[in-house]
């Protein structure tokens, strides 16, 4: 049969990031652990690549596939193995990947959930939102800082990779270094917030000082334990 | 050039249809043409507080689905001529809404009218976000209660998000109207103040509606506030605030109760 057309078919090599999970001995242990990071932020990996590297555990075929389930379960798909013994696995396992790492185990800044990453990649990551945050609006900033000149409002919330700046009074919640930074700090003119989290560890409303509030303050975290402070 | 406003709260019971009748009562003594559209699908009260529930034919609902033209389902006031009334539908509910059966009815509403005022349902579901849709401007209903402020810091991110202005990326003219206020539970401390509102939502005041049993009254009979007894506080009130609306500046009066002896010593708010 003559081809209609010439055009030559086209096969192209292209890169994506992905995320890679390298699970350790336990591995009941292990994934209890990711449990409680997915209960924080449900549904993160939904979408996303993620390649299994099992060079630290020796697992066999039916191992795997077992692993490989109880990732899918928590809605995580695993689209590739690495580390793996190929002996080891069948045409129902996902495949190993070949080829090095452009970088090696390169820690990536989570990209921001639904949209893709900004054209100028270099700049400083921080956010700057120049409205009040109403109830009910989510900012959700992994990249980096957060800075909002206006109130965030009681049912608001901001969750930052970095440090959450508010030039108004904080009603609602602020959870700073939620990707994991124990550095990272909460500044509000005024705080009558319902909840402050970073890195993890939280305060409620309740658990703050009654003094405090209607005060500028920041709040970090001292050995894991938040400490809030007045700024004057 | 017609303006499409919204009265909205998220909360329910703080006097967005009252609010609406009486604007739109006090734009049509100005000389203005207006027009106020029910969108409480299944809930219809703006024809009573209009006093036109006896003379619906049609309504919203039949204009978007056809059954209707938009001259047989409008209600013309028998108080005011320039005023006119196009009711919802009691019987269906606000799936029977569309998004671009509303559009064409405000299009064609924006051709004959001034002033589309559109009274909203509580809620942040459909019939909320069809009834702010296509407005320029949006009267946030609030009473100095904070569920009712936290309501409305909702609908105000809605506002800005959700209509087809922000979309555009433009901005919708916002404008706060405290209804219900009591300057006497105010200063008791059971009531939030206009400064606490106004700090919360951080949006111009288009006005204070003092709690009065003449609003009560005059929803009974089937009457806007401000086409009843004139010289009332919250007729004048309402009044006041539709001159700002159209632009005019008119000193803001927060209603007041001289404070006795015993409430300036313990009237300071306690929280």
């Amino acid at each position: 049969m003559p081809i209609a057309n010439q055009r030559t078919m086209r096969f192209l090599g292209r890169s994506y990031m992905a995320f890679v999970f390298a699970p350790e001995l336990p591995i009941i242990e292990w994934l209890a652990q990711l449990d409680s990071w997915l209960a924080r932020s449900p549904g993160f990996f939904g979408d996303r690549p993620v390649v299994l590297d099992l060079a630290n555990v020796k697992l066999f075929k039916a191992g795997i596939a077992h692993l490989v389930d109880c990732l899918l379960e928590r809605n995580i798909r695993v689209i590739g193995l690495e580390g793996a013994d190929p002996s080891q696995l069948g045409p129902e396992l996902p495949p190993v990947l070949s080829g090095r790492p452009t970088s090696t185990n390169e820690i990536v800044a989570l990209p921001r959930p639904e949209q893709p990453p900004a054209a100028a990649p270099k700049q400083p990551a921080s956010l700057l939102i120049d409205r009040p945050v109403r109830s009910g609006q989510s900012i959700i900033y992994p990249e980096g800082d957060v800075s909002v000149l206006g109130s965030v409002g009681s049912g608001a919330e901001i969750v930052a990779g970095g440090s959450i700046h508010i030039y108004g009074t904080l009603r609602g919640r602020a959870m700073a270094g939620h990707m994991g930074n124990p550095r990272a700090r909460i500044f509000c003119q005024k705080i009558e917030a319902e909840l402050l989290a970073i890195n993890g560890y939280y305060r409620t409303a309740e658990e703050i000082d009654a003094g405090l509030r209607g005060r500028p303050m920041q709040a970090w975290l001292n050995d894991n334990v938040m400490m809030i402070t007045a700024l004057n | 050039m017609a303006k499409v406003l919204v009265v909205t709260s998220g909360k329910g019971g703080v006097g967005k249809t009252t609010t609406t009748a009486a604007l739109g009562a006090a734009l049509a003594q100005m000389g203005e043409t207006v027009v106020v559209v029910d969108f409480d699908v299944g809930l219809r009260n703006l024809d009573l507080v209009m006093g036109a529930e006896r003379r619906v034919v049609y309504d919203l609902i039949n204009v978007i689905q056809g059954i209707a033209k938009l001259s047989q389902a409008l209600i013309r006031d028998k108080r005011l001529e320039t005023l006119w009334l196009l009711p919802a539908s009691q019987t269906r509910d606000k799936d029977a809404l569309t998004e671009e059966g509303v559009g064409r009815v405000i299009g064609e509403l924006k051709e004959k009218f001034d002033w589309v005022i559109c009274d909203s349902p509580a809620g942040i579901e459909r019939g909320a976000i069809l009834a702010m849709r296509y407005a320029d401007a949006a009267v946030i209903v609030t009473n100095p209660e904070v569920s009712s402020v936290r309501d409305s810091d909702r609908i105000i991110g809605m506002l800005d998000s959700k209509t087809k202005r922000a979309e555009s990326g433009e901005r919708i003219d916002k404008h706060l109207l405290i209804t219900r206020y009591d300057s006497a539970r105010a200063h008791r401390g059971e009531m939030l103040s206009i400064d606490d509102v106004l700090e919360i939502l951080s949006t111009p005041l288009l006005g204070i509606i003092p709690e009065s049993e003449e609003v009560l009254r005059a929803s009974n009979v089937g009457s806007p506030v401000t086409l009843g007894n004139r010289l009332s506080a919250p007729a004048r009130a309402y009044m006041e605030a539709a001159k700002r609306l159209q632009g005019e500046s008119v000193a803001m009066t927060i209603p007041h109760q001289k404070r006795g002896l015993f409430n300036k010593i313990f009237g300071r708010r306690a929280a």
